[in-house]
C-alpha cells in the first residue's frame, strides 16, 4: 500500500456553472482513488434562490442517492469523514457563473503592453469596458469621465519595462488616483499594478488614500519578455473578491473549502498543463471548455499554458456568438432545408432560454450547426495563421459537446469546427472531471493522477488528417493498420473522404501511413512518424482527408446530402 | 428527491413585492407605509457629471505646484458659478483663473482643479402604484401592490405606463402599421406577432405608452431594444402567438391602467413583467415549486413553443436521442396532443 492512501482522504468538488452545478466525489477503491459518482443539478444563483445554497444542496441530496453515503447533516456538508463512514475530508469550490468583471486597462503602448494587459485579462472572466494608453487623444478631463462611466470592478495598470519610462507611468496613476478620488468609497474598483517594478511603491503610495491596490511584478519587465503569471494569479484571487459579493452563498462555502474558490478556467488550465507535462507531448495538449456563458481555452505547449475566456457560449454566450458570426457561416452546415428566417429566430429564441435542450433533430441540427461555428472560433484564437496542427490530445468539456450530442455527432462537430491538421485525438470530459481534479491537485496529487489513470475520461478516437494539394477523389494516402490481435487491415484514402477505421475502443493498434502523394501533417511538412501506435476510441480511429478549410459544395442539395454522408460515415 | 421547476407568473390576482433598489449609495425619499404612484421617486444619486481640469500654474504663468496651489481661493466641495473666481495671482496687474461654467470643486490635484459640471442626478422611480413595505437607507425600497401580473422572456429594459389596449384579436394576430392611429396615443398595445420594422416605428411616433407583443423577428429586437417606451415579448423570437392564459388575462383587463416593467436579466432569471393593479387582496405567488400530476406548464423551445399544457407524469429519467437521460415530462397540451418534454424546457404556471 502505498503512503499516499495510508493518507487517503476523500474529497468533493463543486463546481458552480451559470447553468448548471456539478458535484464529483471522489474516494480510495481497492487501494486507488476513483471517481465514485458526479452528478449536475441546475444552477441556483438567479431567482428565485439567489443563493448556491440549493443548487449545492441538491446535488448532494443526489450524490447521496447515488452513492448510500450519507453526506449532509441537517443540510450541511459532514465535514470531515465521519467514524460510521459518512461525510467527506475536504471540500474544494470552482465557479464559472456570475458577470464577467467590468476591467478599465491603463498601459503605455497599446501594442505591447496593453497587448499583454489583454492577454492577462482574456485569461479569466472579463469585461474590457475601457482602454487608456498613451495613443489616447482625448483629454485628461475626458479619460477621467471615461472610466466614471465604465463603472468596473477592476483597473489593470500595465507598462513600462523594469529599466523603462516612470514619468509617463506616473502620469497614468495620477489620472487613475483623481478618477477614484471621484467616486464614493463602496464603489472603488480594485486596482491592480503590473507596470514598471521600480515605481510600484509610488504607486501604492499614490493610490493608498484611496483603496489598497494589488501589486504584482511587471508583466513586461522587458520589452521581449512576458511574465503573465503572477498577474493572472492575482486575477483569480480579484475574480473570486467580486464575485463572492455578487454570488449568494458563495462566501459561506469559501469557508469550508480547503482552497479559495477558483474560477473554473483557472483550474481546467491547471489540469492541461499538468497533462502537457506527463504526457510530454512536443505539439502541445489543448483543453476546451464550451460553457453556456464562456468559451474556455487553455492551450500548454513548451511548458507555457495559455488560457482565454472566450464570451461566448451555447446558452447565455448564445447571443454574443450570434452577433459575430455571418448567419450563412452557420446554416452551410445544416444537413437538411430551413430557411433562414427559422434558424435565425429559433437561435434568438435560444438566447432567452439559456438552459433549455433542443428535442426536435431539426432543431438539434441547427443547434450543431452553432456549436461548429463557435468551435470555429476557438480555432482562430487557438492558432490564427498556421492551421490547428496537431494537439495531441484535445479535451473537450462543457455540457453541449459532452452530454448533448451522440459520440459521432460530437467527433464531427469538433473536426467541422477545428478543422485539425496532422494527428489529433479528442477525448471528452462529461463529468467536468479536469476542473475538479484541476482544483485538487495542489491538495492532492495522488488522487489526480490515479483518477486520470482510472479511465473516467472518454476516448472519441485519434484522427488524422493530412493536407494535400490533390484533386478531390485522387487516392493521397495508404493506411494499414495491425490491431494486437494480429489481425492487419488496410484502406486507401481519397483526398475529400472521412475514412473510420474500426479500432475496437481501448485496444491498441499500429498504423502505417504511406503517402500516395504529397502531403503533410505538420506545420513544417517533416512529417516524422510515419508509423506510430493508436488506441482506438469509442470511434475508432478516423482519416480526415477532406482539405483544410473544408469546402462545402455551393449547391444546397448537393451540400446537404454530403453532410448526411459524413455523419453516415462515423455511424452518427 | 423532489423535482423542483421555476415558475412562470401568470396570475389574474397576486400580491406583489418589487425591489426597487439604487446601484450605489443615495438618498431615499420614501417612508414605509407611504403611497406612491409609479412616477414617484423612490431614491437618488448622484449621477457621474462632465469634468473640466483647470490648469492653475498654466491659466496664471507659475512655475511651481506649491505655488498654484496657494494661489487657488477655492475648496474641494465648493459650488461655483460661472465666472467666480478660482484662482488669482496678487499684485497690481494680478492674473485671473474663472470658472467657465457652474459646477463643483471636485478636486485638487498638483495645481490642478478638477470641475464637475452640474449634472442630473440619477432618479429611481416606483415604476408601479402601490405602498412602500420597506425602506432600506441610503439605497432604495419595496414597493407592494395587489393586481393581475404577467411575466414576458424579453424586454428592452423601459418602464411606463398606459391604458391597455387589446389590438390583437386572437393571439397570432400580427401587428401592422395600420392599424395603428393617433388614437393610441397613450395606450399600451397589445399584438400577437410582429414582423414589421414599419409597425414598432409608427407606434413610437404616435406615440403608444407601452408594447405587448407574444413574439417578434429576430432581425426587428436591435429595433425594438432601442426604443424609447418599453416592449415586451411574452414568448420569445419568432412568429409565436401569445399563450392563451395569457391573452385571456390581458383581453378581460382591457381599459385598465397597465404598468410595464421591461427590466430583464436571463443571467439572474429576471424577467420582465406586465403588472395591472387592482382593489382586492391577492396571495404572494410561488417562485419555485415541485412538480406533480395536474400542474399547468409552459413549453419554452420549438416546436411546442408558447404552448400551455398538464402535467400528465414526471419521468426522473427520460432517454434523449443522442442517447443522454434527463429528468422529464409527459405533457398533454391543449389541442389534446401528449408530449414527453425535458424538464428544463418547462416551467409551472403559477
Amino acid at each position: 500500500m502505498s503512503s499516499s492512501v495510508i493518507e487517503a482522504e476523500s474529497v468533493l468538488a463543486v463546481d458552480i456553472g451559470s447553468v448548471f452545478t456539478r458535484a464529483l466525489l471522489f474516494d480510495v477503491v481497492e487501494e486507488r482513488y476513483r471517481m465514485i459518482a458526479a452528478t449536475q443539478v441546475s444552477s441556483t444563483i438567479g431567482a428565485p434562490f439567489f443563493d448556491i445554497s440549493e443548487s449545492i444542496f441538491q446535488a448532494l441530496t443526489r450524490l447521496e442517492e447515488i452513492t448510500g453515503r450519507r453526506l449532509m447533516e441537517e443540510a450541511h456538508l459532514l465535514l470531515p469523514t465521519q467514524e460510521d463512514g459518512s461525510g467527506v475530508d475536504r471540500f474544494v469550490l470552482t465557479f464559472s457563473a456570475g458577470q464577467p468583471l467590468r476591467v478599465v486597462a491603463m498601459g503605455l503602448l497599446e501594442d505591447v503592453s496593453l497587448a499583454s494587459a489583454r492577454k492577462v485579462l482574456e485569461s479569466t472572466y472579463c469585461q474590457i469596458v475601457e482602454q487608456i494608453s498613451l495613443n489616447d487623444r482625448r483629454k485628461p478631463e475626458a479619460q477621467i469621465d471615461a472610466i466614471l462611466r465604465a463603472r468596473p470592478d477592476l483597473v489593470l495598470i500595465a507598462g513600462g519595462t523594469d529599466q523603462g519610462a516612470t514619468r509617463s507611468m506616473a502620469k497614468l496613476v495620477d489620472l487613475l488616483a483623481l478618477a477614484l478620488q471621484l467616486m464614493p468609497a463602496e464603489n472603488r474598483p480594485e486596482v491592480l499594478y503590473a507596470g514598471n517594478s521600480a515605481i510600484t511603491k509610488q504607486v501604492s503610495d499614490r493610490l493608498e488614500p484611496y483603496m489598497r491596490p494589488h501589486t504584482v511584478p511587471n508583466l513586461r519587465p522587458d520589452i521581449d519578455l512576458e511574465n503573465l503569471i503572477p498577474a493572472q494569479e492575482a486575477l483569480s484571487e480579484i475574480v473570486y473578491q467580486r464575485r463572492s459579493h455578487q454570488i449568494g452563498g458563495l462566501q459561506s462555502y469559501s469557508m469550508i473549502s480547503a482552497i479559495t474558490p477558483q474560477p473554473s478556467l483557472r483550474a481546467f488550465g491547471r489540469m492541461i498543463q499538468f497533462l502537457e507535462k506527463i504526457t510530454n507531448a512536443p505539439q502541445g495538449v489543448l483543453g476546451i471548455d464550451l460553457g453556456s456563458a464562456t468559451t474556455g481555452i487553455a492551450m500548454a505547449r513548451g511548458g507555457t499554458l495559455t488560457m482565454q475566456a472566450l464570451p461566448i457560449g451555447t446558452g447565455f454566450g448564445l447571443a454574443k456568438a450570434l452577433e459575430q458570426n455571418p448567419l450563412e457561416s452557420i446554416t452551410r452546415w445544416l444537413p437538411m432545408h430551413a430557411s433562414d428566417e427559422t434558424v435565425r429566430d429559433y437561435l434568438w429564441h435560444r438566447t432567452l432560454y439559456p438552459t433549455t435542450v433542443p428535442t426536435s433533430l431539426e432543431y438539434q441540427a441547427i443547434e450543431q450547426a452553432m456549436l461548429r461555428q463557435i468551435l470555429a472560433q476557438v480555432a482562430t484564437r487557438v492558432a490564427p495563421d498556421e492551421g490547428m496542427y496537431g494537439f495531441e490530445p484535445i479535451l473537450v468539456s462543457g455540457y453541449a459537446l459532452t452530454q448533448a450530442t451522440s459520440p459521432a455527432q460530437s467527433l464531427l462537430a469538433l473536426l467541422d469546427g477545428l478543422q485539425p491538421i496532422g494527428v489529433t485525438t479528442f477525448i471528452l470530459d462529461p463529468y467536468g472531471l479536469l476542473t475538479a481534479l484541476g482544483a485538487i491537485a495542489p491538495l492532492n496529487p495522488t488522487l489526480v493522477v490515479q483518477v486520470l489513470e482510472s479511465n473516467a475520461l472518454v476516448n472519441l478516437g485519434t484522427v488524422i488528417a493530412p493536407l494535400s494539394p490533390a484533386q478531390y477523389g485522387t487516392p493521397i494516402l495508404k493506411v494499414r493498420y495491425e490491431l494486437e490481435s494480429g489481425e492487419t487491415s488496410s484502406v486507401e484514402v481519397r483526398q475529400g473522404m472521412l475514412v473510420p477505421l474500426p479500432i475496437p475502443n481501448g485496444q491498441r493498434a499500429r498504423l502505417h501511413l504511406q503517402p500516395l502523394r504529397p502531403l503533410r501533417l505538420s506545420p513544417t511538412g517533416k512529417d516524422t512518424a510515419r508509423s506510430f501506435k493508436v488506441t482506438g476510441g469509442l470511434l475508432g480511429a478516423v482519416i480526415d482527408a477532406r482539405g483544410r478549410p473544408i469546402t462545402l459544395p455551393t449547391d444546397s442539395a448537393r451540400r446537404r446530402d454530403l453532410l448526411k454522408r459524413w455523419m453516415a460515415t462515423l455511424g452518427g | 428527491m423532489p423535482m423542483m421547476l421555476p415558475t412562470h407568473h401568470i396570475l389574474p390576482l397576486t400580491h406583489l413585492r418589487r425591489l426597487r433598489m439604487l446601484t450605489e449609495k443615495g438618498r431615499v425619499l420614501v417612508r414605509s407605509g407611504q403611497t406612491v404612484e409609479a412616477t414617484d421617486i423612490i431614491a437618488e444619486a448622484p449621477a457621474p457629471g462632465q469634468h473640466l481640469l483647470l490648469d492653475v500654474r498654466k491659466a496664471l504663468g507659475v512655475q511651481r505646484v506649491t505655488d498654484a496651489e496657494r494661489l487657488i481661493e477655492r475648496r474641494v466641495g465648493e459650488q461655483v458659478e460661472k465666472g467666480d473666481i478660482l484662482a488669482q495671482t496678487r499684485g497690481l496687474f494680478s492674473r485671473i483663473l474663472r470658472a467657465p461654467v457652474p459646477g463643483r470643486i471636485a478636486a485638487i490635484y498638483k495645481g490642478q482643479i478638477l470641475l464637475e459640471v452640474a449634472s442630473q442626478p440619477y432618479r429611481l422611480l416606483a415604476g408601479l402604484p402601490g405602498r412602500v413595505a420597506e425602506v432600506f437607507p441610503e439605497r432604495g425600497a419595496i414597493v407592494e401592490t395587489h393586481g393581475a401580473l404577467i411575466q414576458g422572456v424579453w424586454g428592452n429594459r423601459q418602464s411606463n405606463n398606459g391604458v391597455l389596449t387589446m389590438l390583437a384579436e386572437t393571439p397570432d394576430a400580427p401587428l401592422k402599421p395600420e392599424v395603428l392611429d393617433l388614437t393610441l396615443r397613450g395606450s399600451v398595445i397589445v399584438g400577437g406577432i410582429c414582423y414589421q420594422p414599419e409597425a414598432l416605428k409608427m407606434a413610437a411616433e404616435i406615440p403608444v405608452r407601452g408594447i405587448i407583443l407574444g413574439s417578434l423577428s429576430a432581425p426587428l429586437l436591435p429595433l425594438a431594444a432601442s426604443l424609447n417606451l418599453p416592449v415586451i415579448l411574452l414568448e420569445g423570437v419568432g412568429q409565436i402567438p401569445i399563450n392563451r392564459l395569457a391573452f385571456q388575462l390581458l383581453n378581460t383587463n382591457q381599459k385598465r391602467d397597465v404598468y410595464l416593467l421591461a427590466t430583464w436579466n436571463p443571467r439572474l432569471s429576471e424577467k420582465p413583467e406586465i403588472v395591472i393593479p387592482l382593489p382586492a387582496d391577492g396571495k404572494a405567488p410561488e417562485e419555485a415549486v415541485e412538480i406533480t400530476v395536474g400542474q399547468t406548464v409552459r413549453l419554452a423551445l420549438p416546436p411546442y413553443a408558447g404552448n400551455i399544457g398538464k402535467v400528465i407524469q414526471p419521468h426522473t429519467s427520460w432517454l434523449q436521442r443522442s442517447g443522454q437521460r434527463l429528468p422529464a415530462a409527459e405533457i398533454e397540451l391543449e389541442n389534446t396532443q401528449r408530449v414527453t418534454v425535458p424538464l428544463f424546457n418547462l416551467e409551472i404556471i403559477a
